[in-house]
């Protein structure tokens, strides 16, 4: 079974770590992944950006400044994408609006992207339901 | 990371919140400080007990306010009631905290702690040191070491400042849209400026935690405000430029310029972070004096070599800033461009007439020096890059121009 594990944090606290609190942290959990890693259990894994660099797309047509900020909507899913800018990363997050059109998408740039690590990780589409 | 540790920043982080929402009850700055340190020593006292509250922001308040109250009841006895407007929010204590941190209030009251230290009367060095210790909560210890003074030099600037603060009469009722914009510009102005003075010594320790400072600042400004696209440009100008800092000196905390800066060691996250909030900005239209700074950094971050850089980007960048803001240092730096562009002579030319508002500027005889230098006027140079010593404001500055002179010693003996 394949999970998704998403880590929440106050992010005003995060983003006053200082340099050294910060690569305190980012060697600890280090030593989780590169374990992770040798097991052979790691897929993607990546590190967003702050949510002040986020932008949301609410229906086709409404982008708003900030990040996804309701409560009553769940998380279900998400892509990475690889573009040149916030224009194009907001013209593919239209198409996937107006294919789903009651959903928003909340556009963050990634501060750190570890690429697969599984040797044998499958290279088709995954159906796990 | 440690309790403790945890504990720590989680105090910082609500630190500008909880002094505006105590400030607001109270209207005094010395009592809302009082009331958020009481708060902090009974959060060290119980969070490690009790585990942190789910909102600290909101627990803090609460228990500041409290404490202060406490404090008032208990002087009361004492002493003469106090002043109404000092307790002007007793009636709505009952009212749910989490609501008015919710509300537009909650960004207002951190508006209103930044922007009084912003007061017109105060020097920019006093705003900074004043947002430094209310705002940010640095120890006066911790700021005099970056300002580079005494600590008794800087406890009596943060005293005057605030004795001056307090007489000035600041409007707590909530702003309008325009008296708003007028304080965010001040804040921006002063987040910048605090910005500038850790950046510009950045090789010294003591300093680094001021641009730091400043970036936090306008992340948290930024949460309050998403949508104003000159705090997304002042952030991104700051997170573009502070990205530079580990390519910015050498190992004798000499300044390497940005042409010579090895681009691999530049912080990449703060680099991709500069540049999203740059596009958020640019799609509002609305372009701005910081938000042109920062698409200036962004053409250098973009740049893989110095080489690559896009000089003609950068002179149209530089010409709409002096539309904005004309400046004779704005069209030093376009002369800059302009050398690159169309040659040192016309670079000379675009400064002659600076020459006069520029005398004392250092930036001013260092690029000329180097102009001159590149035409192969050495005497006149020479010249130049002698009164650019002169006017360094730092041994770095001066130690960069040193090395101009020692190449053009070098070339003329060979």
């Amino acid at each position: 079974m394949l999970y998704t594990l998403l880590c929440y944090n106050k992010e005003d606290v995060v983003w006053s770590w200082s340099k050294e609190e910060d690569e305190a942290v980012m060697s600890r959990l280090s030593v989780v992944h590169e374990r992770l890693v040798k097991e052979g259990k790691l897929g993607p894994s990546l590190r967003l950006l702050p949510t002040t660099a986020a932008t949301t797309l609410r229906g086709p047509g409404v982008v708003i400044d900030g990040p996804f900020a309701e409560t009553k909507e769940q998380l279900l899913g998400f892509y990475v994408i690889d573009v040149e800018n916030l224009d194009a990363a907001l013209a593919v997050a239209k198409e996937l609006s107006e294919a789903n059109p009651t959903s928003t998408y909340e556009i963050r740039p990634i501060a750190l992207y570890v690429p697969e690590t599984r040797p044998n990780a499958p290279t088709q589409m995954l159906k796990m339901y | 990371m440690s309790d403790l540790a945890w504990i720590n920043g989680a105090l910082i982080a609500a630190r500008p919140q909880a002094v505006g929402a105590l400030l607001r009850y109270f209207r005094d700055m010395d009592l809302a400080e009082e009331a958020y340190q009481d708060a902090c020593l009974r959060a060290l006292k119980s969070w490690p007990e009790k585990g942190p509250p789910r909102d600290p922001t909101a627990w803090l308040i609460l228990v500041g306010r409290n404490a202060a109250l406490d404090g008032v009841r208990k002087k009361a006895k004492n002493t003469a009631l106090p002043e109404d407007d000092k307790i002007s929010d007793l009636d709505d204590v009952e009212a749910p905290l989490v609501e008015r941190l919710d509300g537009s209030h909650y960004r207002d009251d951190v508006l209103r702690l930044l922007f009084i230290c912003c007061h017109p009367e105060l020097p920019a060095t006093q705003q900074i040191a004043l947002a430094l210790r209310i705002v940010s909560g640095l120890t006066v210890a911790q700021i005099a070491r970056a300002f580079l003074v005494s600590e008794a030099a800087m406890e009596q600037r943060i005293t005057r400042a605030k004795q001056k603060i307090a007489k000035a009469e600041v409007p707590f009722e909530t702003p309008g849209p325009v008296e708003r914009a007028e304080r965010l510009a001040s804040v921006a102005a002063m987040i910048y400026l605090l910005f500038n003075e850790g950046y510009s010594a950045a090789s010294d320790p003591a300093r680094a935690p001021l641009t730091d400072e400043a970036i936090r600042l306008a992340r948290l400004l930024l949460r309050l405000f998403q949508t104003e696209p000159e705090i997304m440009g002042l952030t991104a100008l700051m997170l573009l430029q502070q990205a530079r800092l580990p390519a910015r000196f050498d190992t004798n905390g000499e300044a390497i310029l940005l042409e010579d800066q090895d681009r691999s060691r530049w912080d990449p996250k703060l680099v991709s972070e500069g540049l999203a909030l740059l596009d958020k900005a640019m799609r509002h239209n609305r372009p701005g004096p910081y938000q042109v700074q920062a698409a200036i950094a962004a053409i250098h971050a973009r740049a893989a070599t110095a080489e690559e850089t896009d000089w003609a980007g950068i002179e149209g960048l530089y010409l709409a800033l002096e539309r904005m803001q004309p400046s004779p240092v704005i069209t030093l730096n376009r002369a800059v461009a302009v050398a690159k562009l169309h040659g040192p002579a016309a670079a000379l030319e675009l400064i002659a007439p600076l020459e006069e508002q520029l005398a004392g500027y250092f930036h001013f005889f260092g690029a000329r020096g180097a102009f001159l230098l590149q035409l192969g006027r050495d005497g006149e140079a020479r010249q130049s890059f002698d009164r650019a010593i002169a006017l360094a404001n730092s041994p770095a500055e001066a130690a960069h121009i040193r090395r101009h002179l020692d190449r053009l010693m070098a070339e003329k003996v060979s």
